[in-house]
């Protein structure tokens, strides 16, 4: 967002007070605060209302995929480390599921989809989208099978072909939820864009020969009108990915770089392992949106997990919601301990109780996310609060010892 | 339109440090490892140099107790009871760069052997692999004093790297290491004031800078890896910009992982426990490597052979 001084240079100076306000100047200061929009200016030039306006969008464009109470927001991003703020939007992850596949190896994709869902530390962790490849390149097959997809689950969909034909009738079948069209390359760009606007999709924009190409071609498919766009330069190998994701944000966030103005996108392709570490990367690493055909248990609970930790606010803790915590099997024998809901304190303590494999009752306080000495210090881990705890969670009942 | 990347000048650049002595060095080590010398933030080429790729050494313990995790104990079951064969499997079979012995069995309230006993240790290890060594003691102060005077003494001229040196014990270990030509790891807990401050301490008692690795915690996976990540990312920005006493190549350990019994306990509904394992393992140390380890230390082979492609990967390739 420029200053007020900026924004006044731009501004007729006339002070003919047609906004409401006196001069120039102090429209000039409620726009920078952002407290009143720029058409209260009547008299506002073309070419001042659209630097205006540029400037005061985000750095890298919020593009929401999906419809209705099913949405992934990605981009908006201000920062290039975390702990200058946070990253805001947390990578999406996508499913993909050939056209191709047959119908019991759908069923079974899309229930172990469905399955993919763990509670962690009181945060939901799970898919964020579906994909559907059109391996068959086929415009019914890959509508139908589009279709059943969208009928099965509410999740956010992703298109996959690079022939708009037959991406023509998948984003028709499938309109009203909003899809991610996956991907308007330089041969195929025009008819493609036109599938986005009839559907009202967002499009990721392919161009794998150079970032140079790439910041040509997002500014023809702009020129289409499709507004909202995600970028896909194709990484070669870790280290290509890991230096564009990078130049690309830092174009965006301290250049105003207006091409790469967008969310990104990776395909994770390849060995379910290898696959794996290319979206632990882009987690870490600014993509926005990551695809991938494999998505095994051991190594999507340990994605999920690197996608919490990286997306938390450093401002803010992450918390375990009080109460009573049963370690091993307890029984009324057994010994209660008590500590406070900073994360890494529950799980320091909860693993050395698993350690001493004595089961064992934890009643974990609401210290307000701080560890046991800052919250003893703040007098948020006391006598009260634990007497309270005691007799609020009813702990008194399950152990005989007093 | 050809696209104008912005790039970063930084000022600061991470000093050099030598581990392991060669013949000619007057060592007996097969190979040397140098860390450090980068200019740039990991693995971004186009602002500066990095003269040396992250390195990746193993964990082996002169004692493997009952609560070390199956999953870790199933690569190494015949090696586990003898440090030097473990050392040469892991050199041989899993190619690792180095070996990070941990004289855990030195502890007094644990199986309490003596420090001629550790000497002995380091003695058969240094014999038995060519790579260079880091050798950390039990954690108990007054017993790692005089291990570490041995061990040095044992080590004479094979550059090996001493740890940990805390904040409320860093001299004895400090004496140690200077007095053989030897290096020192300053382990500090997850804060970047509390690591300059050390390397502070420890340049002031007399130790060099190019004697010096930093180990700044790297926490698992799940269990404050996003607390670690930062930290590291901001001593080395810190570094980069100029700070002197953050130039210091960092060393990380995955090991923690196996603390984090989520990540290898049986549960189905988490799936395959040794599949979980070995990518959470490698998953963190990934994490470290991208924040900035110039070194890790890590336990299960196969998660070692996956953070060495991505390595790989990931100096290779070009923009």
């Amino acid at each position: 967002m420029p200053t007020a001084l900026e924004i006044f240079q731009k501004l007729p100076k006339t002070n003919c007070g047609d906004c409401g306000f006196p001069t120039c100047l102090a429209f000039a200061m409620q726009l920078a605060n952002k407290k009143i929009s720029l058409d209260k200016c009547p008299h506002i030039s073309e070419e001042a209302k659209q630097f205006l306006e540029a400037s005061a969008a985000p750095p890298i464009r919020l593009v929401k995929i999906g419809s209705g109470d099913h949405v992934v927001e990605v981009g908006d991003e201000t920062e290039l480390f975390r702990h200058e703020k946070k990253f805001f939007h947390p990578t999406a992850f996508v499913l993909l599921i050939d056209d191709t596949a047959s119908p019991e190896d759908r069923k079974q994709k899309v229930e172990h989809l469905k399955a993919l869902t763990f509670d962690r530390v009181g945060q939901i962790m799970s898919m964020d989208m579906v994909g559907v490849k059109a391996v068959s390149n086929d415009p019914a097959t890959f509508a139908s099978v589009v279709q059943e997809m969208a009928s099965q689950t509410d999740l956010p969909l992703l298109l996959v072909s690079e022939n708009p034909d037959v991406m023509a009738e998948g984003a028709k079948a499938v309109a009203d939820r909003k899809p991610l069209l996956h991907a308007a390359t330089p041969e195929n760009y025009e008819r493609m864009a036109a599938v986005a606007k009839e559907n009202g999709c967002s499009l990721v924009v392919r161009e794998t020969t150079s970032l140079d190409n790439l910041a040509d071609f997002v500014e023809k498919v702009k020129d289409t009108g499709v507004e909202d766009l995600l970028l896909d330069f194709g990484p070669a190998n870790l280290g290509d990915m890991l230096r564009n994701l990078t130049i690309i944000r830092r174009l965006a966030v301290k250049k105003k770089f207006r091409p790469f103005g967008y969310p990104t996108f990776v395909l994770a392709e390849g060995a379910p392992e290898d696959a794996a570490i290319i979206t632990a990367l882009g987690t870490m690493k600014y993509a926005s949106v990551i695809a991938f055909d494999e998505a095994e248990i051991p190594l999507m609970y340990p994605l999920f997990t690197l996608k919490q930790n990286i997306f938390t606010d450093p401002q803010k803790p992450i918390q375990v919601k009080p109460g009573v915590y049963e370690i091993g099997s307890p029984t009324p024998e057994s010994p209660v301990l008590i500590t406070t809901n900073f994360s890494l304190t529950y799980f320091t303590v909860s693993g050395d109780i698993e350690n001493s494999k004595v089961p064992s009752y934890l009643l974990v306080a609401d210290s307000e996310g701080l560890s046991v000495m800052t919250a003893f210090a703040a007098d948020k881990f006391n006598a009260e609060i634990a007497a309270d705890l005691v007799k609020e969670t009813g702990i008194e009942e399950k152990v005989s010892q007093k | 339109m050809a696209i104008e990347i912005p790039k970063e000048n930084w000022r600061g650049r991470i000093g050099e440090v030598v581990i392991g002595a060669t013949s000619e060095e007057g060592g007996t080590r097969t190979k040397k490892i140098v860390l450090g010398g980068e200019n740039t933030l990991p693995f971004l080429d186009f602002d500066g140099e990095l003269p040396h790729a992250p390195v990746i050494g193993m964990e082996i313990l002169d004692v493997v107790r009952k609560d070390y995790p199956t999953v870790a104990l199933e690569p190494i079951q015949d090696v586990k009871d003898d440090p030097a064969r473990w050392a040469r499997k892991c050199v041989e079979e899993f190619g690792s760069d180095l070996i990070c012995l941990k004289l855990v069995s030195t502890d007094p309230e644990e199986e309490d052997r003596s420090p001629q006993e550790a000497a002995e240790t380091v003695k058969e290890v240094l014999g038995a692999v060519g790579v260079p060594l880091l050798i950390y003691g039990c954690g108990i102060d007054e017993k790692d004093a005089k291990t570490m005077e041995l061990v040095s003494n044992v080590a004479k001229g094979e550059r090996v790297f001493l740890g940990l040196a805390e904040e409320a014990a860093y001299k004895s270990i400090s004496v140690a290491s200077m007095s053989n030509g030897h290096g020192v790891v300053a382990f500090s807990n997850l804060d970047i004031n509390l690591a300059k401050q050390m390397h502070i301490l420890l340049t002031d008692f007399g130790v060099k800078k190019e004697n010096l690795l930093a180990d700044p915690l790297m926490a698992a996976l799940g269990y404050g890896l996003e607390y670690s990540y930062s930290v590291i990312e901001r001593v080395k920005l810190a570094a980069l910009m100029g700070d002197a006493m953050l130039q210091i190549p960092i060393v990380c350990e995955t090991t923690r992982v196996y603390n984090a019994r989520e990540s290898f306990k049986e549960d189905p509904a988490l799936g395959d426990p040794k599949k979980r394992v070995v990518f959470w393992e490698a998953a963190t140390g990934t994490s470290a490597l991208v924040a900035g380890a110039d070194m890790l230390i890590m336990r299960h082979p196969e998660a070692l052979a996956m953070v060495r492609r991505s390595i790989g990967e990931l100096v290779g390739g070009g923009t």
